[in-house]
């Protein structure tokens, strides 16, 4: 009885349950509902748009790799929080730096 | 119609300093035949690839900044096809790229200005009544 704890820390924990895998966005865990809610979500906020980077290239592998997942896949929008326009460059910067090895098309296990 | 393109290549890492060297000067030299003009030529070092390609774990990368044309490219990559030491290639096009950014480059700078210009107004306020 004394270890019960408070009643919506349960359900609180459920909810950061799908979002774990969220890993290597930069904006984070994000865009929860407001309303008796215990952990209070940033809302993501587009990298590139933030930082003023103009120039997304293949090249610039370091940058890159923050948008893709261990296994080489790219990083979907909702996860980053990176606008559809810099998305779409993103992406086509990836493609483009997996073509020459400079990222992996998949990872090895 | 000149474009700017940037063609980057991977070349075997067992080759030597002086292949390398003069691998590139060659490229250079049917580069200028084919009617384009050779930017820069960057050696961009040894790196670990991503993947193995032909059995290679690692290579030597090469960036080739070049103004050509379409047929000058496509030359530029056949011989690169075709040489031996080379293993991977892409080439891309930057102009449309650069333009872009110089664009924004351009906005921006309007923008600081335009800020930058909100307070000097106040400025040529109080300098008439000086030199009255």
């Amino acid at each position: 009885m004394s270890d019960t704890p408070v009643p919506s820390s349960p359900s609180a924990g459920q909810d950061r349950g799908p979002r774990r895998d969220g890993r290597s966005g930069p904006g984070g865990p994000g865009g929860g509902r407001e309303g008796g809610r215990k952990f209070f979500r940033r809302k993501k906020q587009c990298k590139f748009c933030v930082e003023k980077i103009d120039a997304i290239n293949y090249k610039d592998v370091r940058l890159l790799s923050g948008f893709v997942a261990e296994r080489g896949k790219i990083v979907p929008r909702r996860l980053t929080g990176v606008c559809t326009p810099h998305q779409r460059r993103l992406s086509a910067a990836i493609k483009q730096a997996r073509n020459i090895a400079l990222l992996p098309f998949a990872a090895r296990y | 119609m000149q474009r700017r393109y940037e063609v980057m290549f991977i070349v075997r890492p067992d080759l030597q300093e002086e292949e390398l060297d003069k691998l590139s000067s060659t490229l250079e030299g049917h580069a200028t035949n084919a009617g384009a003009t050779v930017k820069s030529i960057e050696r961009m070092g040894k790196r670990r690839l991503a993947y193995t390609v032909r059995k290679f774990a690692d290579g030597f990368y090469i960036l080739l900044t070049v103004e050509a044309d379409g047929k000058a490219i496509h030359e530029i990559e056949r011989r690169l096809r075709v040489s031996e030491p080379v293993i991977k290639f892409i080439s891309v096009r930057i102009d449309e790229e650069e333009k872009r950014l110089d664009k924004i480059k351009q906005i921006r700078a309007t923008k600081v200005k335009r800020s930058a210009s909100e307070p000097a107004p106040a400025e040529p306020a109080p300098a008439p009544a000086a030199t009255a």
